[in-house]
């Protein structure tokens, strides 16, 4: 059973719709630890070894936010640049992160189909999340495909549910699955995986 | 009388804690406590202290002068300029009219009208020990009451100057000089070199004050031995009593205004924490005194005339100080206070009594009729005071709470705020701002009147006391924020939480460092020191202004009160190892030692390495140097 530690980072989390959903429908389980750092740090005063510690301690890292302006909240950068420490996290000695797992969970306004080649955005998701999986090969981690819900704007209370039983079968997936295959598809095709 | 020192010692130190503490108990305060001691060991109950007991008082009247040095230590110069209205508008003309009316009635009454003049004059004068005392263990000096209170109790212990300088006038025959009591020298000198002399007198206090006391002390606390500051401090006090008896003026106010030069000196703690247990003793003596003073048995003989000129006395008294609260402003819940506080006849009144006697304008009979309705009148103030707060004010004034419309709903608070003074206030608009109602705790009456046409909940009373807690919805409410100016307040409500209301989450205001390991001690997890973030905010300003990155200094400043709080933590442990006993004052001084120099070898930097590529330049460099 691998550790799980979700950070969640949400300036406004008691207005946001989709991720109150999606982090209830993980909260309670086995060696799910989710640290709400907007409610941690609020005034982004970030305590580097404590964050540290419980990283050391995870086996999979879950950086779920919503996506804003094709990027993560300003804490969640703030986090990135205070706790990945050179000597740390990478660069000579920066050893303490190795093979972990990382996993972006992203909400977006925009559906899946304005993330495209053709759509209103011009990229993929993954294209805009190229910075946050560079950052996560420099620590030596393994940066798994996105969990993504688009469309969040008009999104109908059945598709929610759907989306948020999907995440807690690719966190289950992730704790418990013996194996993560090289290549991972998209995740929706995934929830059945291993079980 | 060959009861040795001991046992005299014992008699009264005995009869102070047993009947004190009693007194407490019973809600009447210590005042009331020491008098009854003194009435029960007194020549008509148990008979251990017999006629002595008036030479107690004048050596217990000591109390007050130091109680007036502290107070002026209190109270700077510029704040007693700021008074001079309310001392002249209010004070003033309490002792004006007072003595007039009652002067008036007297020789309407076919008195002399030497002797009326000598009686209503001393009449005017209330007792500052009494009232002083009263207040303050209500925490009430501050209030509009209080200070009102305290103009009038000053512009008394001017007045005694003039009264004393008036009496000779009067007199009858030329003084006979009698036990020699209150003669003074300068009445041997002709008058303009009385005059003279008691300028001269009062300039040299200044001076004194001003260029000789505070080197004098400089010297003293350089030997480092408590105990020779603690005499010098004695000697000060004694030594201006003495200069001011001897060109015939109050020893109070010479020592007030002592204490006023002095407010401003780096000794003026130093002082306060010395003094005041000496201070403490002498008064309660001096209570003590009174009580055994008071001539039971001209009272019983005379029971009707006593009382109705003492009921006569009150009455009038009462209704001037009423009348000049109403003029005043003050509201109904203050002007009570205010006109009840002081509507006995004070001790100083003692002083000119004997005076008089002296100086023959008054007879022995007419004498011992006003010392025993003086002491009587003294001895029920504080009933008066007691009789006020719990029958007149809970009816007349304004109430502990505000009457429930029937079709209201009693809306339930989660949070309690006791005290609303500015920090209260702040965190209660703040809360408010953001929607949460909070019930709100006061013991001024007149911010309670404003905060309730201002739409709050609010209560009005002592915050300590439990049944009010409870009223206020203290079973119901989550959280409850101490706020209250007075840290022994704050204390005592952490008691009576810890107490009867466990489940409340306790948010507590601390004045300071001390105050805050006090509170540590009683196991309250959120303390909040008053100057914390202030100071600190205002450090950041300092160095932004000094050319420091706004944002670096921000983060410093993060750090910084993290260090301190932590520091907080660690420092508690310590704080009982040194000795048991040094005052207040000092052990600030010395928590601040322990600080600075803990700082003085600590580097104040930013521990991580956020946003700074020196650590990765060297650290590559040495990557490379190994490869």
């Amino acid at each position: 059973m691998r550790k799980i530690l979700v950070l969640l980072a949400h300036p406004k989390y008691e207005h946001s719709h989709v991720n109150l959903q999606l982090t209830k429908a993980i909260s309670g389980l086995d060696n799910v630890d989710i640290r709400d750092l907007y409610q941690l740090y609020p005034d982004f005063d970030i305590d580097v070894q404590a964050e540290q510690e419980v990283l050391l301690l995870s086996d999979v890292i879950v950086w779920q936010h919503p996506l804003y302006w094709y990027s993560c909240p300003p804490l969640m950068k703030q986090w990135i640049d205070l706790v990945l420490e050179f000597g740390w996290a990478y660069g000579p000695g920066g050893i303490y992160l190795k093979n972990k797992l990382v996993l972006s969970s992203i909400t977006s306004g925009g559906t899946d189909a304005a993330y495209s080649k053709e759509g209103r955005h011009g990229h993929t998701l993954a294209e805009f999340l190229l910075p946050l999986l560079q950052t996560a090969k420099l620590c030596n981690m393994r940066y798994l495909p996105p969990f993504h819900v688009g469309g969040t704007h008009r999104i109908q209370s059945e598709e929610l549910r759907e989306a948020a039983t999907q995440y807690r079968n690719t966190i289950l997936f992730l704790r418990d699955s013996p194996e993560i295959p090289a290549e991972l598809g998209d995740w929706k095709t995934l929830t059945t995986y291993g079980r | 009388m060959e009861d040795s020192f001991l046992f005299q010692a014992i008699i009264y130190l005995g009869a102070a804690i047993i009947c004190v503490p009693i007194a407490k108990k019973l809600g009447m305060g210590s005042v009331l406590g020491y008098l009854i001691a003194g009435i029960l060991i007194g020549p008509y109950v148990l008979e251990f202290v017999g006629e002595e007991g008036e030479d107690i008082m004048h050596f217990a009247e000591f109390g007050v002068v130091m109680m007036l040095f502290l107070i002026g230590l209190e109270l700077e110069p510029a704040k007693l300029w700021q008074m001079r209205a309310m001392i002249t508008r209010v004070g003033l003309s309490q002792v004006l009219i007072t003595s007039g009316l009652l002067f008036a009635a007297m020789v309407l009454l076919g008195l002399d009208w030497k002797v009326s003049l000598a009686i209503s004059l001393s009449l005017s004068l209330s007792s500052t020990a009494i009232v002083l005392q009263s207040l303050k263990e209500k925490n009430l000096l501050n209030s509009s009451a209080g200070k009102n209170s305290f103009a009038v109790l000053l512009m008394q212990d001017i007045a005694v100057i003039p009264i004393l300088a008036v009496l000779p006038l009067l007199a009858v025959a030329s003084p006979t000089g009698g036990d020699g009591h209150h003669e003074s020298f300068i009445s041997q000198v002709p008058g303009w070199l009385q005059t003279l002399l008691v300028i001269g007198a009062v300039g040299l206090v200044v001076l004194l004050g001003r260029y000789a006391i505070v080197p004098l002390l400089r010297l003293i606390s350089r030997t480092r031995l408590r105990e020779l500051f603690v005499a010098c401090a004695l000697l000060i006090v004694v030594g201006i009593a003495f200069l001011m008896e001897a060109v015939g003026l109050s020893p109070a106010l010479g020592t007030f205004l002592a204490g006023v030069i002095l407010a401003n000196s780096e000794f003026k703690h130093e002082l306060e924490s010395d003094l005041e247990p000496f201070k403490g003793l002498l008064l309660g003596l001096f209570f003590i005194a009174v009580g055994a003073s008071i001539n039971f048995g001209l009272i019983f003989d005379q029971a009707l005339l006593v009382i109705s000129i003492m009921l006569g006395i009150m009455l009038v008294k009462t209704l001037v100080l009423f009348g000049i609260g109403k003029t005043n402003k003050m509201g109904l819940d203050q002007n009570l206070i205010f006109s009840i506080s002081l509507n006995q006849v004070g001790e100083f009144s003692f002083v000119t009594y004997s005076f008089a006697s002296q100086l023959q304008i008054l007879d022995q009979n007419t004498t011992e009729m006003m010392m025993a309705v003086t002491a009587l009148s003294m001895t029920l103030t504080p009933l008066l005071i007691l009789a006020n707060d719990k029958l007149l004010l809970p009816r007349f004034g304004t109430l502990e709470k505000t009457e429930r419309e029937a079709d209201a709903l009693e809306e339930k608070n989660p949070v309690i705020i006791a005290g609303f003074s500015h920090y209260g206030s702040t965190v209660g608009r703040f809360l408010r701002a953001n929607g949460i109602h909070a019930t709100i705790l006061d013991h001024d009456s007149d911010r309670v009147d404003l905060l309730r046409r201002m739409g709050f909940k609010v209560y009005y009373g002592d915050a300590t006391r439990a049944d009010l807690l409870e009223s206020a919805g203290a079973h119901e409410a989550k959280i409850l924020i101490s706020a209250i100016d007075n840290p022994e307040t704050n204390l005592l409500l952490v008691e009576t939480v810890h107490k009867h209301f466990p489940h409340l989450e306790l948010m507590v205001r601390a004045k300071h460092r001390g105050d805050a390991y006090e509170l540590m001690e009683m196991d309250v997890p959120h303390i909040y020191r008053e100057h914390l973030d202030s100071s600190v905010r205002m450090g950041k300003d300092v160095l932004t202004k000094l050319g420091f990155r706004a944002h670096t200094v921000h983060r410093l400043a993060q750090n910084f009160i993290k260090y301190d709080e932590a520091g907080l933590q660690e420092l508690v442990k310590y704080k009982d190892n040194q000795q048991e006993y040094i005052s207040m004052v000092r052990r600030n001084i010395e928590m601040q030692e322990d600080l600075l120099a803990s700082e003085l070898n600590r580097k104040f930097s930013l521990n991580d390495h956020a946003w700074d590529s020196d650590q990765i330049k060297e650290g590559l460099k040495n990557a490379e140097g190994k490869s």
